[in-house]
Formats: C-alpha cells, sequence, structure tokens
C-alpha cells in the first residue's frame, strides 16, 4: 500500500504540475504565438533555446539550473538581493526549473496549431476593426483550442513524470520537493518494490488516462472552411 | 558446395565464440563514489596481470535490479555491505566470495574556507541555510551522517535545514556549487592525496558512525572467469591498498 | 484631390508593382489583368495587409500611408472581402456579422439592411460550414459592408465559384453598385464580370497600370483589346426604348443609335448595358438591304490598329458618339480602303444584355 508519505509526494507532484501548467499558458503562449508568426531573424535561434530541454539530459538542465540559482549563479544574485533567498531545494524552484524543462512540450503544439490558422483569419479579423492583441484574443486562440489542449495536457502529464531535473535542484525534502518520480527512485533504490509498483503503475496508468482524455476532448480536425 | 560455406561459417562462428570466451575480460560494476581509485587500480591491474577490466559507475541499488535481471557484470564493488550479502542470499553472487575492499569516511565539508571548524560545533551553532546529506534510506554515507546527527543530539534541531542528494555525488555536488552551505560527504570526495582540497572540514570521528563498509563479491557470471579471480585477489593487495587509501578510505 | 490617390512602390523577387493611381469616389472600379499582374497585390497594399515602404496613400479623407506614416489595416475604414469567403469558422453567422459591427459602432438598423440587400435573412444561425459557397461569399459580402466602410476592397470575389453560383451573387453586387455610395475596388480577371459591373477601369500588367478610366471609353481603346483576346469589345449605357411584341424584341437606345435586342422581360424606360464584342461587328463600305442582320449604324472610322495576329486589324468607329469596336481581317479592310475619317456601315451580329 502507498505510505503516507506516498500520498505527499503525490500531492506535491498535482500542486507543481498545476501550478507550471498555469505558468505556461501564461508564458508559453506568448512564446509560441512570436514564433508562429514572426519573421525576425531571432526566430531560429529562440525556437532553438526552447526546443533545448527536449533533447538535453535533464540532469544536465538541472545541473546549470543549480548553477545559476546557486548563491554564485545570476539567478541566485538576483532572488537574493530581491530578499527571496536561494531558489534551490524550494518549491518555488521546483516550479521554476519544470516550467523550464516543459516548455518545448507546451509551446511547440500550441505553435503548430498557431501557424495551421495561416493569415487569412487574422487578415479578415484586421479589415473588421480588430486590432492585433484583439484578433488574438478573438480568432486565434478560439481557433488554436485544439493546440491548448493538447499543450496543456502535455505539459501536466510531463510534469508529472519529471525527474532529472527534480532530483538534481530538489533536495528530496517531504511536501517541498520530494514528488512522486523521486520517491518512485526512492523505493527502487531501497528495494522496496511492493511500494515503487504502487507509485510506478499508478503513474503509468495516470499517464495513460490523460493521453486518452487528450485525444478525446481534441475536437475533430473540421474540414478547412473552403 | 553450399555445404562447405556452411560449415565454414558455423566453424568461424564458433570460433569467434571461443576467442571472446577465452579473452580474460572482467566486467565490473563499480559504486559511483569508488571510481577514481578503481580507474586507476584498474590500470594497474590491466599492466601486471594482462587481464583487461571493463568498468561501469552507477548507483549501487540499481546494480543490484540491473544484475538480478541478468545484466553481464563478473564483479560488483559496492557502497555498501549489504547488497553483495542480499546478492549472495539470492544466489546471484559467488558464495563466501565477498569482501571488504574499502571504508568510507565520513567528512563534514564546506567549500567556504573557515565555516567548518576541527570539531564540528558548527552543527551546533545552526548559523548556516542548508546542510546536505545523502538520502539515508540510500546511501551508506547518508546513514553514517544520521547516525552522528543522532548522536550529537542535533537531528531534530537539525531537520528542517536538511535537504539531501539521491546519491553522494550530488550530496557533493550541493555543496560545491553553495546551494547548501556545507554537507557530510564522503573523505574521497575532497581530499587528493591526503591533504583536503579546498575549503575547510571536519572528519568525522569514526566513534559516531558505523564504519562504512563498501564490499565487493564476484557475481555468479564471474564465478568461472580467471580475470575476475585475478581481480578479486588484486583489490586485496598492497599496490591497490595504497591507491585506495590515498584517496581518504581506510582498509 | 481625388477621392482616391495611390502611389506604391513594392518590390519583391522577380516581381515589382509600381502604381500612381487616382480612381473616383463612386461607382465599381475594376482591377483587370492575368493572373501575376499585381492587382490582388495592389488591394493587398491599399488594405496595409501589405506593406509597400515609402508610398503614399489617401483614401476616404484621409491619409493612410505617407512616407514613414502607416496606418494599420485595423483603423483603415475599408471593407474587404477575400477570394475565399473567409469567415470565421468558430463562429455563426450572425456573429462573424457581429464581430465587425461591435468593433466600428455600427447601428442595428444597417444589419437589417446588409441581410435585405445580400438576402441572408435565413442563414444567420447557422454555421459557415453549413453554407454553400455562394451563400458564404454573400455573407462575407454584409459582414464586409457592415464596418462602415469609406471604399469596398473585393479581391475576385467571385473566381473562387462555379457559374451557377456566379449566377447567384451577381444580381447582389449590382444592387451594391446601385445602392453604395462608396467606391468598390473590384478586381478581377473576368471580362465577362468587368463588362456587366464596373464603371471605372483599370488594367494591369506586370505590375504597372496599362490603362485607366472610364469603362466604355477605356474598352474602345485600340491598344487594349490585344490584351483581352476574344473577349475584345465595347460595354454601352442604354434605355428600353421600346417593345416589339410580335418578334420578341426591344429596342435599347443610348447617345448614337438604337439597338434591338432579344425581350427578356424588362421594363420600357429600365436602364440596362449593352455589350457588343468586337468579333460580332462588320463593316460594310455601303449600306445593304440583303442581310440577315438587325442591328446596322452608319458611323465614321476613327481609328485602325494591328490585332495581336498579323492577319487582323481593329477598328473603332464612331457611331454618334458612341465607340464601337470591330475586328476584321486586313484583307478586309484594304479591299474595303479603310482610313480614318471614312464613312462606314456597321453590322453588329449579336449584342448582348447585361443586366
Amino acid at each position: 500500500m502507498p505510505t503516507s508519505e506516498d500520498f505527499g509526494a503525490i500531492r506535491l507532484t498535482l500542486e507543481l504540475a498545476t501550478v507550471v501548467t498555469l505558468l505556461l499558458l501564461i508564458l508559453g503562449t506568448p512564446i509560441a504565438w512570436w514564433l508562429a508568426r514572426t519573421r525576425s531573424r531571432l526566430r531560429s535561434s529562440v525556437g532553438a533555446i526552447v526546443t533545448l530541454p527536449l533533447v538535453l539530459p535533464p540532469t544536465v538542465l538541472g545541473f546549470y539550473l543549480l548553477l545559476l540559482m546557486g548563491p554564485s549563479g545570476f539567478l541566485g544574485h538576483l532572488t537574493q538581493s530581491l530578499g527571496l533567498g536561494l531558489l534551490p531545494f524550494t518549491f518555488p524552484g521546483l516550479v521554476i526549473a519544470s516550467t523550464l524543462y516543459s516548455l518545448p512540450f507546451f509551446v511547440q503544439p500550441l505553435q503548430n496549431a498557431f501557424e495551421a490558422i495561416g493569415d487569412r483569419p487574422l487578415e479578415a479579423a484586421a479589415t473588421l476593426r480588430a486590432s492585433p492583441l484583439d484578433a488574438f484574443f478573438s480568432v486565434a486562440v478560439p481557433l488554436a483550442k485544439p493546440g491548448f489542449v493538447t499543450s496543456s495536457f502535455l505539459s501536466f502529464a510531463h510534469t508529472v513524470g519529471e525527474f532529472g531535473v527534480v532530483l538534481m535542484i530538489g533536495g528530496n525534502i517531504p511536501d517541498k520537493t520530494r514528488v512522486i518520480s523521486v520517491q518512485i527512485y526512492n523505493h527502487v533504490e531501497a528495494l522496496e518494490y511492493t511500494e515503487a509498483h504502487w507509485l510506478a503503475g499508478g503513474m503509468l496508468a495516470f499517464s495513460f488516462l490523460v493521453l486518452v482524455a487528450m485525444n478525446a476532448l481534441k475536437p475533430r480536425q473540421k474540414a478547412a472552411e473552403p | 558446395m553450399e555445404e562447405t560455406i556452411m560449415k565454414r561459417i558455423v566453424f568461424g562462428l564458433l570460433l569467434l565464440c571461443s576467442a571472446s570466451a577465452s579473452a580474460d575480460e572482467v566486467r565490473v560494476a563499480v559504486a559511483a563514489n569508488f571510481a577514481a581509485p578503481m580507474q586507476k587500480i584498474a590500470a594497474d591491474f590491466e599492466k601486471d596481470t594482462g587481464h583487461q577490466a571493463v568498468l561501469s559507475f552507477g548507483a549501487t541499488g540499481q546494480f543490484y535490479a540491473q544484475i538480478r535481471n541478468g545484466a553481464p557484470f563478473d564483479v560488483l564493488l559496492a557502497a555498501d555491505e549489504e547488497t553483495p550479502m542480499r546478492l549472495e542470499k539470492d544466489g546471484a553472487a559467488m558464495a563466501g566470495s565477498r569482501f571488504t575492499y574499502a571504508i568510507g569516511k565520513l567528512v563534514l565539508w564546506s567549500p567556504s574556507p573557515g565555516l567548518v571548524d576541527a570539531r564540528g560545533a558548527v552543527l551546533e551553532k545552526a548559523g548556516f541555510g542548508h546542510l546536505a546529506i545523502a538520502n539515508p534510506r540510500l546511501a551508506p554515507y547518508g546513514a553514517a551522517a544520521m547516525e552522528t546527527l543522532t548522536k550529537m543530539n542535533l537531528a531534530d534541531k537539525l531537520q528542517s535545514k536538511i535537504v539531501e542528494g539521491e546519491n553522494i555525488g550530488q550530496t557533493f555536488q550541493f555543496v560545491a556549487t553553495k546551494n547548501a552551505a556545507l554537507g557530510f560527504v564522503a573523505l574521497s570526495q575532497v581530499t587528493k592525496d591526503g591533504k583536503l582540497e579546498s575549503g575547510s572540514a571536519w572528519v568525522v570521528p569514526g566513534k559516531l558512525y558505523t564504519p562504512i563498509r563498501q564490499d565487493a563479491a564476484i557475481l555468479s557470471r564471474g564465478r568461472n572467469n580467471p580475470a575476475a579471480l585475478a581481480l578479486a585477489k588484486y583489490l586485496r593487495g598492497a599496490k591497490a591498498g595504497a591507491i585506495i587509501r590515498s584517496y581518504g578510505y581506510d582498509l | 484631390m481625388k477621392p482616391v490617390d495611390a502611389r506604391l512602390k513594392l518590390e519583391r523577387n522577380e516581381f515589382t508593382l509600381d502604381v500612381d493611381l487616382s480612381l473616383p469616389g463612386r461607382g465599381i472600379t475594376a482591377l483587370f489583368g492575368p493572373s501575376g499582374s499585381g492587382k490582388t497585390t495592389l488591394l493587398r497594399c491599399l488594405a496595409g495587409l501589405e506593406r509597400a515602404p515609402g508610398g503614399y496613400l489617401y483614401v476616404a479623407g484621409e491619409i493612410w500611408q505617407d512616407g514613414d506614416y502607416f496606418l494599420p489595416t485595423h483603423k483603415r475604414r475599408l471593407g474587404y472581402v477575400f477570394q475565399e469567403a473567409n469567415l470565421f469558422p468558430h463562429l455563426d453567422i450572425r456573429r462573424n456579422l457581429e464581430y465587425g459591427m461591435r468593433r466600428s459602432g455600427i447601428r442595428r438598423i444597417d444589419l437589417d439592411n446588409a441581410l435585405d440587400l445580400l438576402g441572408i435573412n435565413h442563414l444567420l444561425e447557422r454555421r459557415p460550414e453549413n453554407l454553400s459557397g455562394g451563400e458564404r461569399q454573400r455573407v462575407a459580402i454584409a459582414r464586409a459592408l457592415l464596418v462602415n466602410p469609406g471604399i469596398l476592397l473585393m479581391d475576385e470575389p467571385l473566381a473562387a465559384l462555379d457559374l451557377a453560383r456566379k449566377q447567384e451573387i451577381l444580381p447582389y453586387l449590382e444592387r451594391l453598385h446601385e445602392e453604395l455610395s462608396i467606391p468598390i475596388l473590384y478586381v478581377s480577371h473576368s471580362p465577362d464580370e468587368v463588362a456587366r459591373l464596373a464603371d471605372h477601369l483599370v488594367v494591369m500588367e506586370k505590375g504597372r497600370v496599362v490603362a485607366d478610366g472610364p469603362l466604355s471609353e477605356t474598352l474602345a481603346r485600340l491598344d487594349l483589346p490585344i490584351r483581352l483576346g476574344e473577349d475584345a469589345g465595347v460595354v454601352i449605357d442604354a434605355v428600353i426604348g421600346a417593345r416589339d411584341e410580335a418578334w420578341h424584341l426591344v429596342r435599347a437606345d443610348f447617345a448614337g443609335g438604337e439597338l434591338w435586342v432579344r425581350d427578356n422581360g424588362m421594363t420600357l424606360g429600365h436602364p440596362v448595358r449593352v455589350r457588343i464584342l468586337a468579333r460580332d461587328v462588320s463593316l460594310a463600305a455601303a449600306h445593304t438591304e440583303h442581310t440577315s442582320i438587325l442591328n446596322l449604324m452608319q458611323g465614321t472610322i476613327a481609328e485602325i490598329a494591328d490585332d495581336a495576329h498579323p492577319a487582323q486589324s481593329l477598328a473603332r468607329v464612331d457611331v454618334g458618339g458612341t465607340p464601337i469596336v470591330s475586328r476584321l481581317t486586313k484583307r478586309s479592310a484594304a479591299a474595303l480602303g479603310l482610313s480614318p475619317g471614312q464613312p462606314v456601315w456597321v453590322q453588329i451580329k449579336t449584342v448582348a444584355l447585361i443586366g
């Protein structure tokens, strides 16, 4: 049976994934929009930076975050001078790291959805007196709804399943940074295979259900308006 | 015609198999904390015996799971006593082949000079941010650190300051990057040739914790491998012993 | 200053748009030319969907572009009808129509007018994907009108429709023509549409304006028919003046004369448009009674020019002040000894009533 520690890890993980997904909706959406629409020469560089967490081993990202957020790092200097202390071993630290790590999982599907809209509906909106911001909310967002569904579900599931980055900067503190994946690792390492099975199996089922829900929620692609 | 070709191919394959079997190669699973000294020892071992040691580094718990599931290792150099014992009980290690190849020493270390005093009194004052230790449930160094804190009656007081690395390597990383002000790490991680490399440290007296015995065992797969037996013997020799000591381990 | 004034220059790889154009403040101006001639690009520049840096644009009493100044599309008082209707697929028809209304403070009564004008009252609760192509385009036109535009820009609004759908929409476009007091800029590569709808014609080729003027005048220019090919001809505005019920004919009277055409039920006094293709007009030196041709008129050769094919000529004949163009072989022209100033008889084989 799952222990109370396990339940703590589950609660913390869901909390983390929720906060991260909300944060990505706020931060990732403009990035996806910019990448989908810009003709700037910076596009490929910014796109690459956003995609980087997808190809980097999480431990690499975690290690650099540990350095960056540490007392000698840029972020560490910043948070300390703002009186926030240091980010490693804290929940906000995990949130920031997970947000970075899940960024490509959020941005890419949404960027594709934005690109699929094409110029025409936005041009129509402009000729109907909608400012670019207005057109974004009244045309682009509703048309990209399937993209938002995919992006949110993927980032949520990905944050739940994230391990390497958390391991690097978490410090295994109960109710603060000890998430499910770390708890599974602890169980496996301690040869507590029964407990590990409870959590690992649960995670497998959860991830499967999330993906099923995502596909069910995604509206069928309607034939493009002729 | 075709038959002769087939025969040749089969013969060639047999030759290949026998060649790899007779090559004196030993595959060794090495606890991550012992990586550096083992590389040196393996180089000498090859020079002195002609056998080749192929090293894999990793966490002892993972090695256990891998070996139980048929990983091709001949010898395990664990970070603890329990794992080789358990493998022997499981029948995955050769009975009676276990021996202690090194005894780890615990040190309280900080990269900041002068933070850690010679008696570890810094712990009582508790004027620091985070204290890093290895996960006591997983890593022997972590268990030793908790034991030390308990003996010093500081475990409860410092509980809120403790951050855990999943292994001793990660614990060292927390401290080295100064995200934790100080931490209990392996003496082998902070000394070179018997001297502290940087910062300040307190070598925890042996009476405060159970010795961290790192045991080795010959695994079932290495039972008939002369190179495996040779390595086990070599590890107990004087030459290997000197290297092990120079990295901050006891024998 | 003309109601619409555009000086635009735009360099694209292998394509340059270079236009200096003034347009009237009323009626339909057709932007005509082959594909790739830059008419759609010009329209998009007018709408601000495309940027032509350093250009000058004055429309509907406002400067839209001048030097570095560039008024963004959503601040330009224009209506735009795309080739594809381009309705918002996530909104029903009512919301599609209200989209622009809300943003430009249009009154409710205008909505009713637009619905009536385009005959789309019954479509309000439907969704774009459930409309026919013609219905969609009518909604798109209504939507463009419901932002109180100072100019209506239409980019080949019929090009994506089949003939039946075109026939369905054309009457609505003619009503627009009659009822709107704003200029309409209408991109087309169809001579039929131009002949039927336009008052003013701008012919474009390779990014430049090659002809520009009132429709009948411009169509009668002999350097232009070459570009129209088989569709070369003139358009004459006339009025139904008489009916011959016995032979099912009506008489269309115009400034220079009268034409008998098939009676398709138009009332007397109704203004009509008559199209006479150059290939249907032949010339004779003398009047002849012995012919099946109904419409015979006397005129004077105004100009003779070469046609695209070396065997052919084009002649512009002045018939009581109205120009008519005839296509004839050079051999015939030589046999008749045609030259400017010479009186001729014009024989018109086919006359098409368009609207």
